[in-house]
């Protein structure tokens, strides 16, 4: 593509548009569109930057920011959250019709997709209707054409009066055509597409606009739209707009009056105010309708029957959930059976490294007091963390991102959310969840496309029952060395994706379990209406998804976690080789837990470790193999049988090592995630309580399975 | 033409048109949103696994309503 796009600055805004300009005469774009319609890929394509992008809608939940250079001109792309309309019945409209109305874009690109143009010109009627600066972006038009949509491209911008571009933005085609037109609208007049309502209406709308005109003169505001915003009197609205205006329009005697005289008008016409609103809509659904008459056609094509095949296989009622956890299965044992081999090829490498390493200080006479914490702290950790973790992230995420462009989330959702509602909350958690097994902070920031705010702290508050990529090292490394069966290696992949499926799926149940505990205590409420859009599958890029989710999520994540893993070894060393006494500070504090963590069958080691782990909970198992390494039966345990070994020596049984699973499933949130909680709720209440729920969960499973294991032994010789 | 009843009521595969919304609120508005009004052609696609909800193709896109929401759709064939 022949744009020169740079990246100079990036500054996220959650409600506030602090646009950033570098230059005075930069431009600001604001980009809308319907949830899932490639807006982000074309923000991306344009910028430079990697936004998340991915087959099911809402993933732009914040609005990010990007510079795009394009002929001599610096424009500032604003990426609003994906909306269906601009009349803002969730917090996401609200920021996207706030941003258009009052944060003074000099011009908005509104992208569509081209598989159903119809129901897109909805928003962009809308957007119209507040600015003539408009570009109609069509995107996905590979799809379109394959699913037999023919979009007559310039007979749209005749009609609507405003340049509609064609684009396949993750290939980026038609982008540089979309960036000229951006130009021409913001150099030219245009006399954009009026939306027409019905007499009674146009009638309200004569009696108010001369006042406005008069209120707003040199204000950059549509009289039009305002004065249908205003007869609709939605209070948000009235007050943002207030405030945009400097005037308080509610104590404003003269707007007051012609409101008051064009609701006379409407009344003597029988519409009151639930009508007008169903009126509006209408004639703009209506409209929209009348656009496509002749611009935009549709025959059936074998793609559309292919995806009502597939969706009947993935979410029809014999084969839908079988599939699902079958795929999540296979997901498993991929990750599984191809990390098997680099692992420990790292693993060998590493160690072989350190002997290098240990000789070579010896050697130079650097002290021990140096080179210990860092080769058997630092050192050990770390590579442990990037052994265990970078080979099983660097195939499940390229997997999972396949599925995530597949369009196989949404019809997660749709297939769970039956669970969700006899929970009271509402199924596009399901989604969230997902977003769990990469992250839980992103699932909890995405939590945001979730309407209700009841519903959305439900799904924040258990989205830690998901494991996220952190945990899996460890459930994994306990799987293999506890439960599964030493002997041919696709058996035993096999049965360790086995069981991590069914640990997940307690990970699930517990969610629902959690969920609806609070719906019936401090979340209280019915389960809301939702609307679940389920996308067209698309063919999924795969050069794009490798590199995607290798560069933005492994390495991201494995930045995140060697970054904790460096200081947390150089705390565990220290804590076991400080002396208080005649015992180690590591002991003393493992000492101090353990009366308790026996009772739900662990050891104060691990349950201290869990605590240093809190940062990341990828460093829980190596921090309890250092610990007990300290204790000084074993100084160097490479292979996961010398592992097991090091476990056993220490009191391990199965029963130690299912605990261990259920906490490790179970157990407070780490850190970042805490941190993205609070300021999600912006409440240290819900903070809390998302901290305690999973660790009473934890404890109490621990606890359960504990003492009915002892009972079964003490009953049982 | 008279044959009105309840969106949840329609069969896979088959097609009616939108008559009136019952419900209100935020839902209503959210249905019109996606194109449901009155005279809009809908189509049922496919149930879920538990028969609730159930997606509808609606203005080209595939729409799945819980069935309180598709409760208070009425439509007739």
């Amino acid at each position: 593509m022949g744009t020169s796009t740079s990246i100079s600055d990036i500054s996220s805004s959650d409600m506030g548009f602090s646009v950033t300009k570098v230059n005075p005469d930069d431009k600001v774009i604001a980009l809308a569109g319907n949830p899932n319609v490639g807006k982000s890929s074309v923000f991306n394509q344009l910028t430079g930057l990697k936004q998340h992008t991915g087959n099911w809608p809402g993933k732009t939940v914040t609005n990010a920011q990007g510079i795009c250079s394009y002929n001599g001109q610096n424009y500032i792309m604003v990426d609003l959250p994906g909306t269906y309309s601009l009349m803002a019945h969730s917090q996401e409209e609200e920021t996207a019709r706030d941003f258009l109305c009052f944060g003074n874009p000099d011009a908005a690109v509104i992208v569509c997709d081209a598989t159903c143009i119809e129901r897109n010109l909805n928003l962009v009627l809308q957007t119209l209707e507040i600015t003539s600066k408009a570009v109609v972006c069509v995107n996905l038009m590979d799809e379109a054409k394959k699913h037999g949509v023919n979009v007559d491209l310039e007979k749209l911008s005749s009609r609507l009066g405003v340049p509609v571009v064609g684009t396949v933005a993750r290939k980026g085609e038609g982008l540089e055509k979309l960036m000229d037109s951006i130009h021409d609208v913001l150099t030219e007049d245009r006399q954009p597409f009026i939306i027409r309502y019905i007499k009674p209406v146009e009638a309200a709308l004569e009696i108010i606009t001369p006042v406005l005109s008069d209120k707003f003169a040199g204000r950059n505001i549509s009289l039009r739209w305002a004065a249908l915003r205003l007869l609709e009197g939605e209070e948000t609205l009235v007050k943002s707009m207030s405030q945009y205006l400097g005037t308080d329009i509610n104590s404003d005697a003269d707007i007051q009056t012609v409101i008051s005289e064009a609701w006379r008008l409407l009344a003597e016409n029988g519409i009151e105010k639930e009508r007008l609103c169903d009126i509006i809509v209408s004639c703009i659904v209506l409209t929209a309708e009348d656009i496509c008459v002749g611009s935009v056609s549709c025959s059936d094509s074998e793609y559309r029957v292919l995806d009502r095949r597939a969706d009947k296989l993935l979410t029809s009622r014999l084969t839908g959930i079988p599939v699902m956890v079958l795929l999540l299965c296979i997901v498993f044992w991929i990750t599984l059976s191809g990390a098997n081999i680099p692992s420990e090829m790292l693993s060998t490498a590493f160690t072989s490294l350190e002997k290098i390493l240990l000789n070579a200080c010896i050697r130079a006479g650097f002290p021990e007091i140096i080179y210990k914490p860092v080769i058997f702290g630092i050192y050990h950790v770390l590579t442990w963390v990037i052994a265990v973790m970078l080979p099983p992230m660097a195939i499940f995420f390229p997997l999972f991102t396949i599925l995530e462009d597949l369009g196989y989330l949404p019809r997660v959702a749709f297939n769970l959310d039956k669970c969700f509602k006899k929970c009271s909350a509402c199924g596009k958690q399901a989604l969230t969840m997902c977003l769990g097994f990469g992250c839980n902070a992103a699932g909890i920031v995405g939590c945001r496309i979730i309407d209700s705010p009841r519903e959305r702290l439900i799904a924040i508050l258990t989205n830690c029952f998901v494991p996220c990529n952190g945990k899996f090292p460890s459930l994994i490394s306990i799987i293999t060395m506890f439960f599964v069966i030493s002997g041919a290696g696709i058996l035993r992949s096999l049965s360790s994706a086995f069981i991590l499926t069914a640990v997940v799926l307690l990970g699930v149940f517990m969610t629902f379990a959690a969920s609806k505990i609070l719906s019936q205590t401090v979340l209280k409420g019915h389960p809301s209406s939702f609307t679940l859009e389920l996308p067209p599958y698309r063919r999924p890029d795969f050069g794009n998804i490798l590199v995607r989710s290798v560069l933005d999520r492994t390495l991201f994540i494995l930045g995140r976690a060697v970054s904790v893993a460096a200081p947390a070894g150089l705390v565990i060393w220290l804590f076991a080789n400080v002396y208080i006494g005649d015992l180690t500070l590591l002991q003393h504090c493992s000492g101090f837990l353990d009366p308790f963590a026996r009772v739900i069958g662990l050891d104060g080691t691990i349950l201290f470790a869990f605590i240093l782990g809190s940062p990341a909970n990828e460093i829980v198992v190596p921090l309890i193999i250092m610990s007990y390494m300290s204790g000084g039966t074993i100084t160097e345990a490479s292979g996961l049988w010398q592992l097991k070994q090091l476990l056993v020596q220490n009191g391990w049984t199965w029963v130690t090592a299912v605990n261990m699973m259920l906490f490790s499933l179970m157990h407070w949130p780490c850190t970042t995630t805490l941190l993205t909680i609070k300021k999600e709720t912006g409440s240290i209440k819900w903070t809390f309580l998302s901290l305690v729920i999973p660790t009473l969960f934890g404890i109490m499973s621990c606890f359960l399975f504990t003492s009915i294991v002892r009972l079964f032994q003490a009953v049982l010789p | 033409m008279n044959n009105v009843f309840a969106l949840t009521e329609l069969e896979e595969g088959r097609r009616a048109t939108v008559g009136r919304l019952l419900s209100d609120g935020a839902i209503r508005r959210r249905l019109q949103d996606i194109g449901l009004i009155e005279g809009t052609r809908i189509e049922c696609i496919m149930k879920s696994p538990g028969g609730d909800p159930i997606a509808y193709l609606i203005r080209g896109a595939v729409i799945a309503l819980r069935n309180e929401d598709s409760d208070n759709i009425l439509v007739s064939v």
